[in-house]
């Protein structure tokens, strides 16, 4: 049952064969049995839980059940939830209970979908290995040495290791794609302005967005027809028309042209990611593909722009965790000023300490110019590269991380190298385009790897029909580490 | 040495839109603190600013009005600083791109139209409000402001009097809710000024370093705070000294300015383009139809009122004042077209004396225009005398006889006599029963003439058309 596909349990659930109840008891269990170890959930609440599958069992009893009615979808910590902790991984917010549900929330709970808990994450969502996390570490399910990436790498950890059905992340320079390369499952960013970001914690406004992470596309398909529609109450949230993601899964792939960017087989990638995503063009190529050598000459930059952007943003949208109206306050303080600086030097950690300083800094009279403007000019540069690619090829793919997962500990000393592990994934944030990853096989240590796939803006159908095609060649998305 | 004062305001004007500006929470004034913040406005983690269609229509409405340029793209920016009251850390505002860039305002200085230009007005949200009382040694903070619309309207440094400055802010205030965009009430804050102040030697050109004073909510306060800061920075440039840049606060009580803060700890506010909200584009159409739905401004309509009614440049300043006050004339001129000065006089002195004495508005004026123009009607056509007619106002005013003006001139038997050979009658009486005073006017002293206007206005008392007594009397006298 843990293993079963989200089609697979939906289809059980509507043929009555299995109760939400059960389902979800059964989850909460497993959770219960091996969070302490894995770490994956900041937050389980059974009782909460349990009446949203009492609720979904009525639904489905009533004949009004959708695809993810009773299913257990576990939510990343960063999206508000009336009536749970909402804590985005920080010490900031460890006493927070939202009053409201973020519009992805209200989607699932709409849809009947069950929130079988609250996944750890990154602090903030700033991170690649979810270490920076108020909460402590999560492990690899793959190998308890290894970080799950980040900064999903809650919702990462607990797909892979069937802890749930599937998960939500949020992604704004990497956050679905890595973890989900990183622990063996799949993830997609959809087109900047599909899922609402009213009530996802902000990190940066520009590049957040949120998306499902699951077993195979195919599920994420159906997470998707859910998460993606437009909401009000964001402003960058884009009115279009609703399309069944679903709808070309079963497309051939003949003809299809993949561009291989020769950046991103460069130098940076270790052998066996290279020879694992060497392997997974074959069987493209098999599937009736073709690659054609494409150039994005300014993606090399995407880090540096990254860097200074998502920081800009990030310092001005932290501003508002400042111990007045909820969240940490210090206990004692001399004044207005010190009660500010000793709530925030308590309430954030080092990593998020770091990016509001590097935000706060390019944003500066006098340097603004030299940074914040010039890494907009450059990020008009990185999407020029991606619209004259596609002029050559339908779809890029790559690696989504130049190596497997590395050691817990490995990288928390030395946050240039922690970056890096972005280099393939930011570009899609600072575009704005959907990308997602994939499992293709395995590398060093037997840890996963992921494969890359950039689609153009709103091709989020095709892209799963490509990730979908090559899952039914293949078995990789089927493997798990439990 | 002679020196000048320059003045540029800064003028925060509440706009009169039911929900906030991002949030769809009210903004009406006085409710019980925090009750009126939402979730947005409370600046919850997650939430995001959706920006209301109707503050930015009255910013086009105001830069329609005074001839500024309406950009689009218009841009909302970040400016970020810590303070209690600021729920997100930073203020929605404009930087780069405001709504409205450039413009003009005619204010009327010593009977002389003066132009201050206008640098530009932005869209941005106001803060909360903090409470330093009540709380025993802890301080309150209450939500409810916060986020409510703002458009901040930035002169150029044009003014160079305390006069002026209170000129134009009046102006500004008339117009703002002449247009409709504001209630312009200032114990409630809807319309708050910040000066800035500079001296220079008069002559020169460079401007004098400036200072601002700060939330100045009335325009004898600002009047007063600009002369106090005048002659501050008068006494110590004479001294010797030098002006340091910095904001200063009024003391009303006190009525000096005082250091606030000095631009050595003015914050850095890292302004830059809010990601969470889009660049607005305001369409050609958009700005068409806003201007279609304008009402005539009090500008055009001076101008009209000198040429149509052949009113003083003083009276149609007076008259439009107030969009109530203008229209309020125009309804009562409609039925007297030909007696404009007769109605002008009336409503700039028995009506607005007795609207300043209770201190009520124009639009509850208890003397419809109708009543007025009814009554007006009457001494123009010889009914009653002008002396009648302020007894028939007085009556109009408290209400009696259904303010039916007919109706009170006949229960106070206030009609003039008009008919000649009644006022013949009478006059004739009076010369017989008066030689000496006849004897004194032949002779030369005018002073018996008015004596015997007086005896037969007191024979009828007072209801003779005087016009005709004297007529009559001056008839018979000289014959």
């Amino acid at each position: 049952m843990f293993n079963a596909s989200l089609k697979q349990l939906s289809i059980q659930l509507a043929g009555k064969k299995i109760s939400s109840t059960e389902l979800t008891s059964e989850f909460l269990q497993r959770i219960q049995q091996l969070n302490p170890e894995y770490n994956a959930f900041i937050t389980v609440n059974e009782e909460l839980s349990l009446a949203q599958a009492r609720a979904a069992d009525q639904m489905i009893a009533a004949g009004q059940a959708g695809p993810l009615t009773g299913i257990p979808i576990a939510q990343k910590d960063i999206f508000c939830a009336k009536g749970w902790l909402t804590t985005c991984g920080s010490k900031m917010l460890s006493n927070f209970v939202s009053p409201y549900d973020a519009g992805v929330i209200e989607r699932f709970n709409q849809a009947g979908a069950v929130n079988i808990g609250k996944t750890n994450m990154d602090e903030f969502a700033m991170g690649s290995s979810n270490e920076t996390s108020y909460y402590g570490p999560v492990k690899n399910p793959w190998d308890h040495a290894a970080v799950p990436g980040g900064s999903s790498g809650g919702a990462a950890c607990a797909v892979a290791a069937r802890l749930a059905c599937a998960a939500t992340g949020t992604d704004t320079g990497g956050s679905i794609r890595q973890p989900a390369a990183l622990c063996g499952i799949s993830g997609i960013k959809p087109t900047y302005g599909l899922v609402s970001r009213y009530g996802m914690i902000a990190f940066a406004s520009s590049l957040d967005q949120g998306g499902p992470m699951a077993k195979s596309a195919e599920d994420l398909a159906l997470l998707l027809n859910v998460m993606v529609g437009f909401d009000a109450r964001d402003s960058t949230s884009l009115q279009r028309e609703a399309e069944d993601y679903a709808r070309d899964l079963q497309k051939p792939l003949t003809g299809l042209r993949i561009g291989l960017p020769k950046e991103y087989f460069a130098a940076g990638m270790s052998n066996d990611v290279a020879s694992a995503i060497e392997k997974a063009l074959d069987e493209y190529r098999k599937l009736g593909a073709q690659t054609v050598e494409i150039s994005l000459p300014n993606a090399p930059l995407a880090i540096p722009v990254y860097y200074v952007l998502a920081p800009a943003e990030a310092s001005s949208n932290l501003s508002r965790f400042d111990g007045v109206r909820y969240g940490h306050r210090a206990e004692s303080y001399s004044d207005l000023a010190d009660m500010y600086r000793k709530s925030r030097a308590q309430g954030f950690g080092p990593e998020v300490k770091r990016r509001i300083l590097i935000g706060t800094y390019v944003l500066s009279h006098g340097y603004y110019d030299a940074y914040y403007i010039k890494a907009q000019k450059l990020r008009r540069l990185i999407a020029q590269d991606f619209a004259d690619a596609y002029q050559q090829c339908d779809i890029i793919m790559g690696p989504t991380t130049p190596t497997v997962a590395f050691n817990l500990g490995e990288k928390s000393g030395d946050p240039i190298q922690m970056y890096l592990s972005d280099i393939y994934t930011s570009a899609a944030n600072l575009t704005g385009m959907p990308a997602m990853s994939i499992p293709v096989g395995f590398g060093d240590k037997n840890r996963p790897i992921g494969l890359h796939i950039i689609g153009n803006y709103f091709k989020e159908a095709q892209m799963l029909n490509v990730a979908h095609q090559y899952q039914l060649a293949t078995d990789w998305h089927n493997q798990s580490p439990v | 040495m002679q020196w000048e004062i320059v003045i540029g305001l800064e003028v925060h004007a509440q706009l009169s839109t039911h929900s906030k500006i991002f949030s769809g929470a009210s903004t009406a004034y006085g409710a019980p603190p925090n009750t009126q913040a939402s979730v947005i406005d409370l600046a919850l983690p997650g939430v995001l600013p959706v920006l209301n269609k109707g503050a930015v229509e009255r910013a086009i409405k105001f830069g329609l009005s005074v001839g500024a340029k309406i950009n689009s793209p218009s841009i909302f920016a970040r400016k970020n600083y810590f303070y209690p009251d600021l729920p997100k850390g930073y203020q929605i505002s404009q930087y780069e791109l405001p709504v409205v860039q450039g413009g003009t305002i005619a204010i009327q200085i010593d009977g002389a139209e003066k132009t201050i230009h206008l640098t530009r007005a932005h869209l941005e949200e106001d803060a909360g409000k903090s409470l330093h009382e009540d709380f025993h040694g802890m301080s309150g903070i209450d939500l409810n402001r916060a986020g409510t619309p703002l458009l901040e309207i930035v002169s150029e440094p044009d003014m160079r009097s305390s006069a002026e400055a209170v000129a134009y802010a009046k102006t500004l205030h008339a117009l703002v809710r002449w247009i409709g965009i504001c209630d312009g009430n200032m114990q409630e804050g809807s319309f708050r000024c910040d000066a800035n102040v500079s001296v220079r030697p008069r002559g020169t050109e460079k401007l004098g370093t400036r200072c601002e004073i700060k939330n100045l909510n009335s325009f004898r306060f600002l009047e007063k705070a600009i002369d106090y800061e005048a002659r501050r920075q008068i006494e110590i440039l004479e001294d010797g000294g030098a002006i340091r840049q910095e904001t200063r606060l009024y003391d009303a009580n006190k009525d000096e300015t005082r250091t606030m803060r000095t631009k050595e700890d003015a914050n850095d506010y890292r302004y830059f383009p809010d990601p969470d909200l889009l660049p607005v584009e305001i369409s050609a159409s958009w700005i068409e139809q806003v201007k279609s739905a304008l009402p005539e401004l009090p500008q055009a309509r001076r101008d009209r009122y000198v040429a149509e009614f052949g009113l003083s440049a003083y009276d149609a300043a007076v008259l439009t004042a107030s969009r109530e006050t203008a229209d309020y004339f125009e309804a009562v001129v409609k039925q007297l077209p030909a007696q404009a000065k007769l109605c002008a006089n009336w409503i700039m002195g028995d009506i607005n004396g007795q609207l300043n004495k209770e201190g009520i508005d124009i639009s509850a004026c208890p003397v419809k225009p109708s009543q007025l123009a009814a009554l007006l009607t009457r001494i123009g056509d010889g009914t009653i005398s002008g002396k009648a007619a302020k007894t028939v106002f007085e009556s109009l005013w408290n209400g009696e006889l259904d303010k039916n003006v007919d109706a009170i001139i006949a229960a106070k038997g206030l009609k003039q006599i008009s008919d000649d050979s009644a006022i013949e009658k009478i006059v004739d009486q009076v010369i017989a029963a008066n030689a000496q005073q006849v004897a004194d006017y032949r002779a030369g002293k005018e002073k018996a003439f008015n004596s015997l206007v007086g005896q037969i206005m007191k024979a009828t008392q007072g209801k003779a058309n005087p016009a005709q007594v004297n007529a009559i009397l001056k008839k018979k006298l000289d014959s």
